[in-house]
C-alpha cells in the first residue's frame, strides 16, 4: 500500500493561529473604517510584469489573478473609499521554502495616503499581530550604501557585477540589466540581514523598478514604493499609486515588449483597469502583504508549508 | 544526457558544473516580489569535495551527471593502479592515484570500499570508516615519557602514519577511524 500525503502540512495549532491572525486583521481594518471587499479570482486580463507568470484556466481562457490590484483600483475609481481584501493569489512556477504557487494576500488601499502614511498603518498592524516594536525605515539608497558601500542609483553595471563577485555571488547567466544586478545584490547579500530585531521598511526604489508606483521627478527620479522585511524575508510591497492612465498604458507596453524579447506569453493588458484610471483613481496608497509569510514569523516556522493547511505538494 | 530544469533540482541530484560532477546539497528559490527569479544552489564537487554556491536563473536548466555508487572489494595494487570488484555483479574497476586520494593509505586487500562512478569510471574511493591494521614501525616508547602527550607516531602496514599510545608495539593491531585518521583502540585479529 502506498502512503498518500493526506495529512496537512500545517499543525492544527498553526491553523488556530492562522484563524486568529485573520480575525485580528479583519477587526483592525473594520475598526479603522476600511471596507472588506472581494474581487474575482478569474479575470479576462492579467498582469504584464515579465517576471510574474499567470495561470490560465482552460477552456475559459480566463486568468487566475496574481494579485487583486487592478480590480481593487477599479473599486477605488468607483468611489469605494478605503478597502481591504484577504484573498488567494496564484503565480505559476513559484515554488520553494518561501513560495507556494497558491498563496494568501492581504491587500489594502487608502485614499489620501502616500507611501509613508501607509507605512505608519503597516507598522501598527505588524505590532498588533507580531508584538514587535516600531519598524525601522531606510531608503533603498541608504541600505545599499550601508551594506555594500555603493550608490544603487549611479553605480555602473561593472561596479554592480564586481560587488557581487566580492560578495561571493557567482551567477551562471549573462545578465546585462542594472536592475537585475541590483535585485541579485538585494536578495543575496542584503535581504537575509534585514529586520533581524524589528521590521524594516525599505522605501524610494529606483524609478526603473517603479512597477505601479508614482515616480517623483528629481535626480535621481524615485519610485514612491516600499517593501517590508522582517527576519530576513520580504513580507510586503506597497506603492503611492500611479494615477495617470497614459503613463500606465505606457508601462504595460514596456512590459509587453520585454515579454516579447524573452519569448513569454503576451497577455492583453487590462483595459477595464485602464478605463477606470482614465475615469480617475483617487490619490491613494496601497500595499500587498503575504499572509503566509506573516504566519511563518508568528509561528516561528521554517517553511511556508507549515502555515498552510495543504501546501502545493499535498494540494 | 539528462537535463534538469532548476525547479526539478533536489538535494542529492547529481549535476555537471564547470565540467565536473557534483551533488546538490541545497537549492533555494529566490524571487523578489518584483523581479527575476533565481535559484541559489549549493553543490559539492564530487572530485574535490569542495562546496560551491552558484546562482541560476530559475528558467534555466542544468545538465545531469550520470553518477552512481557501487559497493566493491579492493583486490590489489599493480604498482600504479588500484583494482576493485563490485559485490553484486563482479564488474571490475580501476582507479589511479588521484582518484584514490586519501583512501590508498588505508586499504588492505579485500577491504570493502564504496566507489563513486561518473559515466562508469571511478572518481572517488571511500574506504571503510573503520579499518584494523598492523603497526609496521614504531619506537619502543618509554613509559612515563609525557613530553609527547602520551602518544607516539606509528607507521601502519599500509603506509599510513598515525599517533598511537605509548604502550603499543610493532606487530600489534589497531583500529583506526579513516575519516579523521585517528587511533580508536587496540584490536584483535
Amino acid at each position: 500500500m502506498t502512503t498518500r500525503p493526506w495529512q496537512p502540512s500545517a499543525s492544527i495549532d498553526a491553523l488556530h493561529k492562522r484563524a486568529k491572525v485573520l480575525r485580528t486583521i479583519r477587526d483592525f481594518f473594520t475598526e479603522r473604517g476600511a471596507l472588506e471587499v472581494e474581487t474575482p479570482l478569474l479575470s479576462q486580463a492579467t498582469v504584464t510584469d515579465p517576471h510574474i507568470h499567470s495561470m490560465q484556466v482552460q477552456p475559459s481562457s480566463y486568468y487566475l489573478q496574481t494579485s487583486p490590484e487592478y480590480a481593487m483600483k477599479r473599486l477605488l475609481a468607483a468611489g469605494s473609499g478605503p478597502i481591504f481584501q484577504i484573498t488567494k493569489a496564484f503565480r505559476q512556477d513559484e515554488v520553494g521554502r518561501l513560495h507556494n504557487p497558491e498563496f494568501t494576500l492581504l491587500e489594502w488601499y487608502r485614499p489620501g495616503y502616500d507611501h509613508h502614511a501607509l507605512m505608519d498603518e503597516m507598522d501598527a498592524l505588524l505590532q498588533l499581530i507580531l508584538h514587535c516594536t516600531t519598524a525601522d525605515r531606510i531608503s533603498y539608497q541608504a541600505i545599499f550604501q550601508h551594506y555594500l558601500q555603493l550608490n544603487p542609483h549611479t553605480a555602473a553595471l561593472e561596479e554592480l557585477q564586481q560587488c557581487a563577485s566580492q560578495q561571493g555571488i557567482v551567477v551562471k547567466a549573462n545578465i546585462t540589466q542594472r536592475d537585475t544586478w541590483l535585485q541579485i545584490l538585494l536578495s543575496h547579500a542584503i535581504e537575509p540581514q534585514l529586520g533581524q530585531k524589528q521590521p524594516l521598511f525599505l522605501y524610494d526604489f529606483p524609478a526603473s523598478q517603479a512597477a505601479l508606483a508614482k515616480i517623483r521627478a528629481g535626480n535621481p527620479a524615485l519610485a514612491s514604493r516600499f517593501e517590508v522585511y522582517y527576519k530576513g524575508m520580504e513580507l510586503a510591497n506597497g506603492f503611492h499609486e500611479l494615477q495617470n492612465a497614459v503613463e500606465q498604458r505606457h508601462r504595460f507596453a514596456k512590459d509587453l515588449a520585454i515579454r516579447q524579447q524573452l519569448q513569454l506569453a503576451q497577455p492583453h493588458c487590462d483595459e477595464n483597469f485602464l478605463a477606470a484610471l482614465a475615469q480617475g483613481l483617487p490619490d491613494c496608497a496601497g500595499v500587498a502583504l503575504g499572509i503566509d509569510r506573516l504566519l511563518m514569523i508568528a509561528t516561528s516556522a521554517i517553511t511556508l508549508a507549515e502555515t498552510m493547511s495543504f501546501d502545493f505538494t499535498r494540494a | 544526457m539528462s537535463v534538469y530544469n532548476m525547479n526539478e533540482v533536489r538535494n542529492g541530484t547529481k549535476v555537471i558544473l564547470d565540467g565536473d560532477p557534483g551533488v546538490v546539497l541545497e537549492n533555494e528559490y529566490v524571487k523578489p516580489g518584483k523581479g527575476q527569479a533565481f535559484n541559489r544552489v549549493k553543490i559539492r564537487n564530487l572530485k574535490t569535495g569542495r562546496v560551491i554556491e552558484r546562482t541560476f536563473k530559475s528558467n534555466d536548466s542544468i545538465e545531469g551527471a550520470d553518477v552512481v555508487e557501487v559497493e566493491t572489494q579492493y583486490l590489489y595494487n599493480d604498482g600504479t593502479l588500484w583494482h576493485f570488484m563490485a559485490h553484486d555483479n563482479y564488474e571490475q574497476y580501476i582507479a589511479n592515484e588521484v582518484e584514490m586520494g586519501d583512501a590508498k593509505q588505508w586499504l588492505k586487500e579485500q577491504a570493502n570500499c564504496v566507489l563513486t562512478l561518473w559515466n562508469g569510471s571511478p572518481i572517488l574511493v571511500a574506504p571503510p570508516i573503520f579499518v584494523i591494521l598492523k603497526i609496521a614501525e614504531t619506537d619502543p616508547g618509554l613509559r612515563g615519557d609525557t613530553s609527547s602527550g602520551g602518544s607516539k607516531t606509528a607507521k601502519l602496514e599500509t603506509g599510513a602514519v598515525i599517533r598511537v599510545p605509548l604502550f603499543l608495539q610493532e606487530g600489534e593491531l589497531v583500529k583506526v577511524d579513516t575519516r579523521t585518521g585517528e587511533y580508536v583502540s587496540r584490536a584483535k585479529e
